[in-house]
């Protein structure tokens, strides 16, 4: 049962990082941190590995002369995630704990 | 803590992440109950003033002893004041709210629902001076109901539910009234008074009361 835990999910930081990006089409930075509450190093980790796992797309654009960088899932990062919300909801109708 | 082990829990706090970063949940019931009072004063203003509820032609405006230049300029001056009292009073209790749960004001969602809001608004406001442009006065109490509703149905989509349905029922009432010439003023009443006082309160006592009481 346990092998289907996806383990790029493990920690709470990047399921909450995949969870928010599965309603929103992109999310900046700053929007990631305010509502995740996590620090910049952190986040940024996070996101980094998640990136690396073709999870998610990073954007650089430039508002001005700011830059902004936005994030957004990709659809194997969506179906990576629906997977293991589906491990987890059939772990808990078995009842193990 | 691995998050893995507590499946049901990863699962509720999936679930409010992902309300919470599409949906703006900070809206006020208080600000539907004072935009409701703002708009019956309004209209009561405007019915002692012209005495009538027929606004359709120059006759009812001789009737309560008007030009139909002084009648329009009363007409659109209650409006605006009872406008811009309605969304100030809208925005100070949606703000305190947020402040009061700590949750940021300005982000992508309040911002989504106050583009989707404008948009049919702003459409409405200039379809409106249109009609006061081209002397057809009555039109604009149906009018203002049937923007104003499919602007909250628009916004609905990113803010409570119960939006939705608030819209739905003023495009209704808007819809007879293009049809009730004669009750303008007490069908446009009913919908941006009564109908906010009533929806404005059921909101308060579902959200309002229960956030700042968690245990309750």
């Amino acid at each position: 049962m346990l092998e289907h835990f996806n383990k790029a999910f493990e920690s709470k930081a990047r399921l909450g990082i995949m969870s928010v990006l599965m309603v929103n089409e992109s999310l900046s930075f700053n929007s990631l941190k305010e509502l995740l509450n996590l620090t910049d190093g952190n986040l940024a980790t996070h996101l980094r590995a998640l990136e690396e796992q073709g999870y998610l797309i990073v954007q650089k654009q430039f508002v001005g002369r700011k830059p902004n960088t936005t994030y957004a899932a990709t659809p194997e990062g969506k179906q990576a995630f629906t997977n293991h919300l589906n491990a987890l909801e059939a772990f808990i109708r078995t009842g193990q704990y | 803590m691995n998050s893995s082990n507590q499946p049901l829990e990863t699962l509720n706090e999936i679930r409010d992440l992902m309300q919470r970063s599409s949906k703006f949940l900070s809206l006020s019931g208080l600000s539907g109950i004072s935009a409701g009072i703002v708009a019956l004063i309004g209209a009561t203003v405007a019915y002692l003033r012209l005495k009538t509820d027929t606004l359709y032609d120059e006759e009812s405006a001789q009737l309560a002893g008007f030009t139909r230049r002084q009648m329009m300029e009363f007409v659109l001056l209650d409006g605006a004041i009872v406008l811009v009292l309605a969304i100030g009073f809208g925005i100070f209790f949606t703000v305190r709210k947020a402040k009061k749960a700590g949750q940021p004001i300005w982000n992508s969602t309040s911002k989504r629902v106050v583009i989707s809001l404008l948009i049919p608004l702003v459409t409405g406001g200039i379809f409106c001076l249109a009609m006061f442009y081209r002397g057809i006065l009555w039109v604009s109490f149906p009018a203002t109901l049937i923007f104003y509703g499919l602007a909250l149905l628009n916004a609905s989509k990113y803010t409570v539910r119960d939006l939705e349905y608030l819209g739905i029922s003023e495009v209704v009432l808007g819809l007879f009234s293009l049809f009730l010439t004669g009750y303008n003023l007490l069908i446009w009443a009913f919908g941006f008074g009564v109908l906010h006082i009533i929806y404005g309160a059921v909101m308060y006592f579902k959200y309002d009361r229960t956030s700042s009481h968690p245990q309750a």
